[in-house]
């Protein structure tokens, strides 16, 4: 129990800093957007508060400057500016490095904590003078600002409170700042000793506050409890002249919830009620009576509706967080399940019994659904991770003193949770690169009749089962013969090797290969391009460069939607399965011996009229064993290329669970993994692009020796 | 490095089985479960000792053939020959390896303190494999070094790629 909660704020205090900055990035384009305002404050609100809770007193007291600025924006009395907004994005950055702190108990940068808590309070001189100037803004919040209203606070704790690591004494001590406080704590409830349970809260509190806050921030500070108590806030005095509702015992007896209103009126039956006698006593007249109910009644509606408002302010919640090993292991059962339907369906087919048939056909269906509905639930829009390169264009821009403006599309484009987060790195790896080698300095730019401020584009968008992510710039582009020395330097290839634009700038992707002359802070690290190529495989993606010298350079992914099941072809060479994925099939064709002796070596097929180039897997694969007198050619389509595989035998369709092939074969590439057939036997997957890769070299490796 | 591991517990109790009419020992701790002969589906373009992999209920297994790994005449199957599945970390990764062996002898407490270091001499075998010899009834058991002997750099390489491009005959 100890460490959960810590751990449980820290998710939590993460996943608002990133809200956060979303939301900062959000306001310095629209600085006018309360709604921004108001989500940047509560998310300072709650990192302070459940920072408090837990401990993390660093980081409540800093947020807790911030928070008061944002109270300021929000209230209207200071304008957002872009100095506001960048002293803010650096306020969350130094809370996250308290937060990292505090998790890594390394110490905290003091002078630096004290530095922006001194700009913080820059912005707040002008509104510590009593702000009478500002009741002219409209608005019933800021009018009502300045007025001592009394409330009425009913604090209910539930018993178990306290096992939450609550602290009530703290709370009761916020309430307090907010303004004068008088608080009578009801003992009523504890139990005599023998039976008092010490970790259990038996005390209620009835706390009147007078103070000029308003009801939400009330609320505010009991946020973190809500779930946890019972909370009544009534305001039972406003001070504004003209209601003079007094409070009856009665109601102030009701209202505290010592007695209820049956009982009120029990009693009271036996009197009549006030107006009655105050109009018996000629003191007012009928009609006085009239507008001080209708008065009553007003006030009534109109806290009935600010409570309904409140209502629905806080929906019920609509999304669960679970954690994501969870996750997996649900999609491991639907991937073992898929692999038993599969099993059925064999079975089923060999049986030829209607009844079994149609059993079969519905398991089929249902676990179809089961697992496309089991991978949704892993998909995200990789939206979340734009935000967060938005930020670092923001900030590598200001430190190279180069104006670029980021763009982004298909930010709702989703994928699976796993390859979200594994495309992170290479992102910001291309994103670096673009602005530190592509896009030139203003001048530069100015001078080449280019706009002064480049332009960082990045877009994601569904084709098939794969994603495409297109990271364009619009700086200086590749020197394909600055690229060929280097690889010259460098030994990754040789003096006389003769090679296209395209294959120079292939070579960026070459390991250990660096185009940056100096190192600079930012890209060069020491992983080069290399790296994300790998990283892009590794997803069962692929990634090409493109380059047009002073126009910039667009760098294209292409990564499969999920890596847990695919939809795939089965083929079967020489006795042994084989799996393709069924999104770069187009259409198979057979290949007899006559066709093969027709072509003269050539590894071409016709296709209606068009001559298809095809990979004979048997030689790839070095099976020596007859082949069939018919073959098939299984043509696929990866990019704007057309190219037919040469198989035995094709099955059909398949649901594919791909499993990994372990470690032992992590230098094979042309087979990406394995599945298991519902025979319990295995089938390999064909990676298509690396079978075509390897032909190609192969090809090239021919050509240069018949030369 | 066998000095960690011989201190630990249980680490004198070792299976002993039968290569080549040679016996070697595998630590009883790395070895999961041994698997009668099954059939393995090869995975192309890999080395020769890289038999291929197997389904072990559910989860793929890499079969690596003892024989060829170890340079020894090729092994001839017969019912005594099984797969023995041990768990090597290869590359800091933890994983289930299985290695076909003649046979499956027993499992031998060994002394740690009879337990020598590796001789030089003729073992034929690459010394990095093996990691002491051991005695046992007046017969000599090659004790293995799992990990090393599954490491990346002797495993699967990459100019299989290159074997597989030689074109006979066109």
């Amino acid at each position: 129990m100890s460490d959960l909660p810590q751990q449980a704020f820290r998710e939590e205090a993460y996943e608002l800093l990133a809200e956060l900055e979303t939301a900062l990035l959000e306001l310095e384009e629209r600085p006018d957007d309360m709604e921004v305002v108001g989500q940047i404050f509560r998310a300072m609100h709650t990192i302070k508060g459940s920072g408090a809770m837990f401990g993390f007193s660093d980081i409540s007291n800093f947020t807790h400057e911030v928070e008061t600025v944002y109270d300021l924006v929000r209230n209207g009395r200071i304008d957002v500016s872009k100095a506001l907004v960048e002293i803010s994005l650096q306020a969350r950055d130094h809370i996250e490095e308290l937060l990292n702190a505090c998790c890594s108990g390394t110490a905290v940068d003091q002078e630096k904590n004290a530095e922006l808590v001194t700009q913080l309070q820059q912005f707040m001189p002008e509104i510590q003078k009593p702000a009478a100037q500002s009741q002219d803004k409209a608005g019933t919040a800021a009018s009502d600002e300045n007025e001592l209203r009394t409330y009425r606070i009913a604090f209910n704790p539930h018993p178990h409170i306290l096992q939450n690591g609550t602290k009530i004494s703290a709370l009761l001590d916020e309430l307090g700042d907010l303004g004068a406080c008088h608080s009578v704590g009801q003992m009523s409830k504890i139990p005599s000793l023998d039976q008092l349970e010490p970790e259990l809260c038996y005390v209620s509190w009835n706390v009147l506050l007078t103070s000029t806050c308003s009801e939400d921030a009330i609320r505010d500070v009991f946020m973190f409890v809500e779930d946890d108590c019972d909370l009544g806030i009534h305001l039972i005095d406003t001070g504004e002249e003209g209601e003079e509702e007094r409070q009856r015992l009665g109601d102030i007896l009701v209202g505290r919830g010592e007695v209820t209103q049956a009982d009120i009126d029990r009693v009271l039956e036996k009197s009549k009620r006030i107006g009655e006698m105050l109009v018996e006593a000629g003191l007012v007249d009928q009609d006085q009576i009239e507008a001080a109910l209708q008065e009553q009644k007003v006030i009534r509606a109109a806290r009935e509706q600010r409570q309904s408002k409140k209502q629905e302010k806080a929906p019920v919640a609509s999304s669960l967080r679970v954690p994501a090993e969870r996750l997996d292991d649900l999609v491991n059962l639907v991937g073992e399940l898929v692999t038993v339907q599969s099993r059925l369906s064999q079975v089923a087919a060999i049986r030829h019994d209607a009844d079994l048939d149609s059993i079969a056909e519905e398991v089929e269906r249902l676990t179809e659904e089961l697992r496309d509905s089991t991978l949704n639930i892993r998909m995200l829009p990789i939206g979340s991770t734009f935000s967060k390169f938005k930020r670092l264009v923001r900030d590598i821009a200001s430190n190279l003193n180069k104006e670029v403006e980021f763009e982004t599309a298909g930010a709702e484009t989703e994928l699976d949770k796993t390859v979200i987060e594994q495309l992170n790195d290479p992102l910001i790896h291309i994103i670096r690169n673009s602005m530190d080698h592509g896009i030139e300095m203003p001048d530069v730019r100015e001078a080449a009749g280019k706009t002064r401020h480049g332009t960082v584009f990045l877009g994601a968008e569904h084709s098939g089962d794969s994603v495409t992510i297109e990271i364009r710039d619009d700086g200086k582009g590749l020197d394909a013969e600055k690229l060929r020395q280097k690889a010259i330097a460098k030994g990754v290839i040789s003096e006389d090797d003769t090679l296209t634009e395209q294959e120079c700038f292939q070579l960026i992707f070459a390991p250990g290969f660096s185009t940056a002359e100096q190192v600079s802070g930012l890209s060069g690290r020491g992983v080069g391009m290399d790296v994300v190529k790998r990283a892009i495989e590794a997803l069962r993606g692929s990634i090409e460069l493109h380059s047009k010298p002073g126009h910039g350079t667009t760098v294209r992914m292409r990564i499969p939607l999920t890596l847990a099941i695919i939809e795939s072809l089965l083929v079967t060479i020489d006795g042994n399965s084989f799996i393709l994925p069924l999104t770069a099939v187009e259409e198979c064709i057979e290949l007899t011996r006559a066709d093969v002796e027709e072509a003269h070596g050539r590894h071409l097929a016709k296709l209606r009229g068009s001559l298809v180039p095809y990979i004979p897997l048997r030689k790839t694969f070095g099976i020596t064993t007859e082949a069939p007198p018919i073959q098939q050619i299984v043509i696929t389509q990866t990019g704007a290329r057309r190219l037919g595989f040469v198989v035995d035998n094709v099955i059909g369709e398949h649901q594919t669970v791909i499993k990994p092939l372990g470690p032992l074969y992590k230098d094979l590439r042309t087979i990406s993994g394995g599945t298991i057939l519902g025979d319990g036997s295995i089938a390999l997957i064909l990676d298509l692009v690396q079978l075509m890769h390897q032909a190609d070299v192969q090809e090239k490796n021919l050509e240069s020796d018949h030369e | 490095m066998s000095d960690s591991e011989t201190n630990t517990s249980n680490m004198n109790q070792y299976l002993s089985f039968i290569l080549n009419g040679e016996v070697f020992g595998i630590a009883t701790d790395r070895v999961l479960e041994v698997l009668d002969y099954t059939d393995i589906t090869p995975v192309p373009q890999t080395p020769e000792f890289m038999c291929g992999v197997i389904n072990l209920r559910g989860s793929i297994v890499p079969v690596v053939d003892m024989h060829r790994k170890f340079g020894l005449p090729p092994m001839e199957r017969t019912v005594n020959t099984c797969i023995i599945i041990v768990s090597a970390t290869v590359d800091g990764e933890q994983t289930s390896i299985g290695a076909v062996a003649d046979s499956v002898r027993e499992v031998l407490d060994l002394d740690p303190a009879t337990i020598e270091d590796t001789p030089r001499m003729g073992t034929r075998l690459n010394t990095e494999f093996i990691r002491g010899v051991g005695k046992h009834n007046e017969e000599f058991i090659l004790l293995l070094n799992i990990d090393s002997i599954f490491s990346a750099d002797v495993s699967t390489s990459t100019s299989a790629d290159e074997t597989a491009v030689e074109e006979p005959g066109e």
